[in-house]
């Protein structure tokens, strides 16, 4: 039971080692605050289609499996992006059209066809809720050092000093993907894989 | 001269892949083979342009007229899901051998966030209708474009000793870092 929850923060990270949701996990890792709000929006859309589609798992026909799973998993969407909206509206505009891609982050997909779809509930709940904080765990780390690189500062605290000249290029789309390259490369050397 | 910007902005200065980081799972699962990832462009293309011009009736016709676009998501996953099945399913029987090249890609393409992104974009912008048909050939184009790009620098890659750590997805990334940077050039092409 432990293992389930255990693999999706590193033996099979989500986006370090799976290579899943980069949409995402590029597009608004600007700053640490917007990863983690991506990051917790969707551990939150992959609990609660985890659940719903664990506990129907022997109502949904084989055939239309894919279809059903894309509706609940947007009905979550709707909920997330109108519970931003209304309580956290600075976020929910500078995540802008990506808070409502969350619908094809194929990690959410992935895990319903791999696992909801087959194990107890009990099960699916610890899977999802590993794979979600292992997702924004990576999305926290990337806008961490994207935000480090880019203005000195990290979650809005002033961590270099003013000497520091901010690097726009971190915040611009070949930024994002020379970091995260590099962030994935770091950790293949550190979890001595291949 | 405006449709003629948004073709242009959205092939090269604001690439889909390279700057909006939409359909990026096939881009870098993308194989070394040109001719794959040319026929994976023709069918995403394909399904883009259709998916912008019933995606656009849906909104301004249904949605908009009903004032249920809080169903928008649903709706607009539901459309590309099933449009995707009838393209296959049209090709199967009126044009086999265009289905023979196309096919193997076409279930793939429901899950691409760059369809379900360009549904979103374009409702976000309020395009009109033309506009929405633009953009969605021309976010294909800039997609293939992209896809094709990559699949030539991977087979170069084959060649090249790469150290351990990067072999596979860090080089990739960071071969799409370059190309992004690339692409940045082209920025000012399209006023403002």
């Amino acid at each position: 039971m432990v293992k389930d929850f255990i693999k999706g923060l590193w033996k099979e990270n989500p986006v370090f080692v799976q290579v899943l949701g980069m949409c995402p996990t590029l597009a608004v890792t600007t700053s640490l605050i917007n990863g983690l709000s991506m990051g917790l929006a969707t551990t939150f859309v992959l609990v609660a289609s985890g659940l719903a589609i664990s506990s129907l798992r022997k109502l949904i026909p084989d055939q239309v499996r894919i279809a059903t799973f894309m509706i609940v998993i947007s009905s979550f969407v709707t909920v997330v992006k109108l519970l931003f909206e209304a309580h956290i509206p600075a976020i929910s505009s500078q995540l802008g059209p990506y808070l409502p891609l969350i619908v094809t982050n194929c990690i959410i997909l992935g895990r319903q066809e791999a696992f909801a779809s087959k194990e107890p509930v009990s099960r699916s709940l610890l899977d999802a809720l590993g794979m979600g904080i292992g997702f924004a765990l990576a999305l926290v780390i990337l806008g961490s050092v994207r935000e480090l690189f880019y203005q000195g500062t990290i979650g809005g605290v002033q961590v270099l000093g003013s000497w520091y000249k901010s690097m726009i290029i971190m915040v611009q789309p070949a930024g994002a993907f020379i970091s995260l390259s590099l962030l994935v490369g770091l950790f293949q050397r550190i979890s001595g894989r291949k | 001269m405006e449709y003629f910007f948004i073709f242009v902005a959205i092939v090269l200065t604001q690439n889909f892949v390279l700057h909006y980081f939409l359909g990026i799972c096939p881009f870098l699962g993308v194989s070394d083979e040109m001719e794959g990832a040319f026929g994976m462009g023709m069918a995403t293309t394909f399904v883009m342009t259709l998916t912008a011009i019933i995606t656009w009736n849906i909104n301004t016709f249904i949605l908009k007229a009903f004032n249920v676009e809080f169903l928008e998501y649903v709706s607009f996953i539901l459309v590309i899901a099933s449009l995707v099945q009838l393209v296959e399913m049209f090709l199967k029987k009126y044009l086999p051998e265009l289905y023979e090249t196309l096919g193997i890609y076409l279930p793939l393409i429901t899950t691409n966030c760059a369809v379900l992104g360009l549904a979103l974009f374009m409702v976000l912008r309020e395009y009109n209708f033309l506009e929405s048909a633009i953009f969605g050939f021309g976010a294909g184009v800039g997609f293939t474009l992209a896809l094709v790009i990559m699949a030539g620098i991977r087979g170069e890659l084959h060649e090249e000793d790469i150290p351990r750590p990067f072999r596979g997805t860090g080089i990739t990334l960071l071969v799409a870092g370059l190309l992004a940077l690339a692409f940045m050039g082209f920025s000012g092409l399209v006023p403002t």
